[in-house]
C-alpha cells in the first residue's frame, strides 16, 4: 500500500478493525482466507501503521523502538497508562537521541514499574513524592543548565491526581517559570493507585470509590472538576496538547513536537483504566477512540495559549456507545435508563464539539508527503 | 580577615564560596536575607555557573533540590519554621533517597500562635527525617559549619541542615571572618554523586520498597548517620588545619572537667550559659557547660564522655514536645542512662523570649542545690496561665486562649484588636 491513497473515513463499526499484528509492510493475503485490510488503518489511527512506508510508521512499530518502559512491570492487563507512557517516552527518546531524564510522581505508573529492586525503566528515572514531579523536573533542568548540558532533556510525569490536584502547585510554578520540562499527565480520571477514588479529573456521573453509584445522584457530582489543558494554556507556555492512546501517530507526533520547543510544555493523555473504569482490557484502545469520537475528550494542540490544531471527529458517535463499555457508568443504564444524565453528558460532549470545532470538512486524514504528515489531520484551525 | 557583617550576609558569602550550582528557596522570615544575598550574587555573576530559582512554595524548593542533587548539582536552600513544615514530605524524601544538599534553617517557632521569633520547634519537628542537624552557637560557627556541611553532605551522601538562631544570629551584625575562596576550594573536594540521573548509564532512583527490604534500606540510612559521627570530627579537624579556627565537631565542653553540675545547651543560648557558668564559678560553685553542635546523628558516646561524672545535669532546651517535655533532655537521658546523675530540664526562650542572664543564673543556682523542678519553663508567667485555666473551667466557650492572654497582659484591648 502506498501513501497518497485516500483513506476510507471511519465507518463506525469498530469491531472489525485489523490491528496489524505482523510487522510486515504489505498485508498478508492467503488464498484461502482473503483478509480485508481497511485503508483506514494506514491513515494514522491503528497500531503503529505498519502498512505505511517506513518514515511514516510510528516509533512503536519499528524495530528501533527503545522500550523506555520495558517488560516485567506489574500493570493490569490492558492498562492505558502503561501503554501511553511507553509510547510517549519512546517518542521523547527518539526526539532527543535517547537523552532524556524522567521524574515521576507517585501513582500507578510509579508503583507498577519499580517493585524494588526491579525496574522496568531503561531511562534515568527518579520518583520523589506524589505532588512534586514538576518541581523535581525543574530541579533536573536547573542542574543541567548549570552544567551546560542542553542536549539532555527532561520529562516529568504523573497521573491525573498527581497533576490536577496535589501536583498543581508545583506544576503551575514550573509552567510560570517556563522551565525546560515536558510534563505528561496520564489521565485515567481517578486516583487509581489507591483504589479508584475521585480526583479533580473524574467526569460527572462516574462511579468511583468515593462517589459511589448510590443515593439520589449516583456517581460523581456535576459542576465540578477542572480542565488541566486549558489551565496549562492559561500560562501561555510554548506548547500544550491532548492525546489518547488510541491514536498512536498523533500521540507520538505531539511528543516529538513538544520536544522541538524549549521551555515548559504539557501533554495530557487520556489513558483508559480497565480496573477503575470497569472495562474489558481488550477495549482500552476502543474506549480511548470513542472518547475522542464522541467529543467527550477533545484532542487538540495549542501554542503560547492559542489553539493551533484540533483532531477532527471522523464520524460522530453518541456518548452512549462510550458509556456502555464502562461499568463506572452502569448505573446510567441499569436498573433503569437515566436519560436525563445521559443527555447531559451528550450536551457536554456537544459543547466540546462546538467549542473546539471538532467537526468539519477536514475531518478526514490526509496523508501528506512529509514524515510528519500524520499531523495533517490536525490542520483544522479553531476560530 | 575580620569584617563587620550581618550573620545572614556572612552565611550567604560562605555558601557562595562553596560554589553551589542550584539554589532554590521560598521567602520566610528570618531566612530571607541569606537567600536575597545569594540571589544578588547569582544575578551580578559574582556567583557563576549557578541557577537561582524562585519557586511557588517550600515544597517546590525542596523538590527542585531533589531533582538538582540527583542530577549531580551542588544544591542549597534555606528556610524556617512554617516553611520547613510545608516542605516536610520532601525533606524526608531527600534524606530517604540519600541526596546530598545543604539547608540553612534559620530557627523560628512554629504556630499557632504564629510567631516569627526564635526557638527550635522547627528543627525538632524534622529531627527524625534522616537529615544531619548541626547547630551554630555563633555567626562565626554558622559560617564555618556551612562550609563543613557541604563537605560532610557529599562525603556521606546525606542532606545536612545547619541550624542558626533566627534574628539572634541571622540579623546580628558582628566582626566575622569568611574564609577566602582559595581556602574553600582547597577544603571542599568536587562533588562526585553516588547516584546520578545520567542517560549514559540509566538508573532508577526512588523505587517502591516492600517489607522484604525496607528494614535494610532504613538501617543503611542509620549506618550512614553513624558514619557521620566519625566523619564530623575529621572534617572539623581538617577545617581547623586550613583556617586555624576550631569549629564544628560533635560536642564542645566549657569548664566542664570535674564539675558537679553540667549545663547542656545548643545554639546561641550556649553563650548565655557560659556567662552564667563564669559567674557561678566566681562564687565558688563547681559548674561547667557542654554545647551540642551535632544533634543528628546524636553523639551518645561523645556526650557521655564529655559529661563525665557530675552530680547533676541541667538541660536548657529551646523547644519541647507537648505532653512530654524536653526533646533534647530525652536524648541526653539516653546517653547518660547508666550513670547515677540527677537530670533537670529548663525549657527556655520559646518564640523569641530572651533567655536573660539573671533568670538563667537564678535557675542554675537552684539546680546546684537540687532545689529545681524536674521540668521548668523559664520565666513562665504562672498567673496568666492560671487565669486562662480558670476561664476554661468556668465557661465552655471561653474563646481563643492566645487573645485572652494578650488581653490579660494588656497587650491588646477590645478597641485595639482590629489593628493587630
Ligand atoms: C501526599 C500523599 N497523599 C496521598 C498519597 C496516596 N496516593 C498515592 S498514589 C495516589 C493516587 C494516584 O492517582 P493519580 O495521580 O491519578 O495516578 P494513578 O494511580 O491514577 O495513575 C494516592 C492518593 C501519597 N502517596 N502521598
Ligand atoms: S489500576 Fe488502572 S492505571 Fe493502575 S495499573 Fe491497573 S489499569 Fe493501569
Ligand atoms: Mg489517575
Amino acid at each position: 500500500m502506498t501513501k497518497g491513497q485516500a483513506p476510507t473515513p471511519y465507518s463506525g463499526s469498530r469491531e472489525d478493525i485489523v490491528t496489524g499484528q505482523e510487522s510486515k509492510q504489505e498485508p498478508q493475503q492467503t488464498p484461502s482466507t482473503p483478509r480485508q485490510v481497511k485503508f483506514y488503518q494506514t491513515g494514522s489511527f491503528a497500531v503503529g501503521g505498519r502498512l505505511l512506508d517506513a518514515p511514516e510508521r510510528t516509533v512503536q512499530s519499528g524495530i528501533k523502538r527503545t522500550n523506555s518502559l520495558t517488560l516485567g512491570h506489574r500493570a493490569c492487563q490492558g492498562c492505558g497508562e502503561a501503554l501511553g507512557a511507553r509510547y510517549a517516552l519512546d517518542a521523547a527518546m527518539r526526539a532527543t537521541e535517547n537523552k532524556i531524564v524522567a521524574a515521576n510522581a507517585t501513582g500507578c505508573l510509579e508503583v507498577f514499574t519499580t517493585p524494588y529492586p526491579e525496574t522496568s525503566w531503561q531511562i534515568p528515572w527518579i520518583h520523589s513524592v506524589f505532588g512534586n514531579a514538576a518541581a523535581v523536573g525543574s530541579g533536573i533542568a536547573a542542574a543541567l543548565r548549570a552544567k551546560g548540558r542542553d542536549d539532555i532533556r527532561v520529562v516529568a510525569q504523573a497521573g491525573d491526581g498527581g497533576t490536577v490536584d496535589i501536583g498543581i502547585g508545583c506544576l503551575s510554578g514550573m509552567f510560570e517559570r517556563n522551565d525546560d520540562v515536558l510534563f505528561i499527565c496520564y489521565d485515567n480520571e481517578a486516583y487509581m493507585n489507591t483504589g479508584v477514588q475521585r480526583s479533580g479529573s473524574t467526569p460527572p456521573a462516574a462511579r468511583t470509590a468515593t462517589t459511589e453509584a448510590i443515593g439520589r445522584q449516583p456517581g460523581n457530582q456535576w459542576g465540578q472538576g477542572k480542565k488541566m489543558p486549558l489551565i496549562a494554556m492559561a500560562h501561555e507556555i510554548p506548547y500544550v496538547a491532548t492525546a489518547t492512546v488510541a491514536e498512536l501517530h498523533d500521540l507520538e507526533y505531539k511528543i516529538e513536537k513538544a520536544m522541538s520547543f524549549r521551555g515548559a510544555r504539557y501533554v495530557h493523555i487520556l489513558v483508559p483504566c480497565p480496573l477503575g473504569w470497569g472495562s474489558e482490557p481488550a477495549n482500552t484502545i476502543k474506549i480511548a477512540r470513542l472518547a475522542k469520537e464522541t467529543g467527550i475528550f477533545p484532542v487538540f494542540e495549542a501554542e503560547y495559549g492559542e489553539v493551533t490544531g484540533v483532531s477532527k471527529i471522523r464520524s460522530k458517535v453518541p456518548v452512549e456507545e462510550y458509556l456502555l463499555l464502562q461499568k463506572r457508568y452502569a448505573h446510567l443504564f441499569r436498573p433503569s435508563r437515566q436519560d436525563e444524565v445521559i443527555n447531559k453528558i451528550q450536551e457536554e460532549a456537544d459543547r466540546n464539539v462546538r467549542r473546539f470545532g471538532l467537526l468539519g470538512e477536514d475531518g478526514m486524514v490526509q496523508p501528506s508527503d512529509t514524515d510528519k504528515g500524520i499531523s495533517a489531520h490536525l490542520g483544522g484551525k479553531v476560530g | 580577615m575580620l569584617e563587620q557583617l550581618e550573620g545572614s550576609k556572612a552565611v550567604a558569602r560562605a555558601v557562595a564560596m562553596c560554589r553551589p550550582e542550584v539554589i532554590c528557596a521560598y521567602p520566610i522570615s528570618p531566612q530571607t536575607h541569606i537567600v536575597e544575598a545569594l540571589g544578588a550574587m547569582v544575578k551580578d555573576t559574582t556567583l557563576e555557573h549557578c541557577e537561582f530559582i524562585n519557586v511557588e512554595s517550600e515544597f517546590g524548593a525542596m523538590s527542585v533540590l531533589i531533582g538538582a542533587s540527583a542530577t549531580g548539582a551542588r544544591s542549597y536552600t534555606a528556610t524556617s519554621s512554617q516553611g520547613l513544615l510545608f516542605m516536610t514530605e520532601a525533606v524526608y524524601n531527600a534524606a530517604g533517597l540519600g541526596l546530598p544538599m545543604v539547608m540553612t534553617l534559620a530557627n523560628r517557632a512554629i504556630g499557632a500562635p504564629i510567631n516569627i521569633w526564635n526557638d527550635y520547634s522547627d528543627a525538632m519537628a524534622v529531627r527524625d527525617s534522616g537529615w544531619i542537624q548541626l547547630f551554630a552557637e555563633s555567626n562565626q560557627a554558622a559560617v564555618d559549619l556551612h562550609i563543613q556541611a557541604f563537605h560532610l553532605s557529599e562525603e556521606i551522601s546525606l542532606p545536612v541542615m545547619v541550624c542558626m538562631d533566627g534574628y539572634v544570629l541571622t540579623h546580628a551584625i558582628e566582626p566575622l571572618d569568611v574564609p577566602d575562596q582559595e581556602l574553600v576550594d582547597k577544603y571542599l573536594p568536587p562533588f562526585i554523586p553516588r547516584q546520578l540521573l545520567d542517560p549514559e548509564d540509566p538508573v532508577s532512583i526512588g523505587a517502591m520498597v516492600g517489607p522484604d527490604a525496607f528494614t535494610e534500606v532504613r538501617y543503611l540510612a542509620h549506618a550512614k548517620q553513624l558514619k557521620a559521627l566519625q566523619k564530623i570530627p575529621e572534617i572539623s579537624t581538617e577545617f581547623e588545619r586550613l583556617s586555624g579556627r576550631k569549629s564544628g565537631g560533635l560536642v564542645r565542653t566549657y569548664r566542664a572537667e570535674e564539675a558537679d553540675t553540667i549545663v547542656i545547651g545548643m545554639g546561641s543560648v550556649v553563650g548565655a550559659i557560659e556567662d552564667a557558668v563564669d559567674d557561678l564559678r566566681d562564687s565558688g560553685i563547681s559548674i561547667g557547660a557542654i554545647s551540642i553542635t551535632t544533634f543528628r546523628p546524636f553523639p551518645l558516646d561523645a556526650l557521655r564522655e564529655a559529661v563525665g561524672n557530675p552530680k547533676r545535669v541541667v538541660i536548657v532546651d529551646r523547644a519541647f514536645s507537648v505532653g512530654m517535655g524536653s526533646i533534647l533532655a530525652t536524648d541526653v537521658a539516653l546517653a547518660l542512662a547508666h550513670n547515677d546523675i540527677r537530670l533537670y530540664t529548663v525549657v527556655a526562650g520559646l518564640g523569641g523570649r530572651a533567655v536573660t542572664g539573671i533568670s538563667l543564673k537564678q535557675c542554675l543556682s537552684k539546680a546546684v542545690k537540687d532545689d529545681l523542678e524536674k521540668l521548668t519553663f523559664l520565666d513562665l508567667d504562672v498567673d496568666v496561665v492560671e487565669r486562662e485555666l480558670t476561664r476554661m473551667e468556668q465557661s465552655k466557650r471561653s474563646g481563643p486562649s492566645a487573645e485572652n492572654i494578650l488581653r490579660d497582659l494588656g497587650t491588646t484591648t477590645p478597641e485595639t484588636e482590629g489593628q493587630l
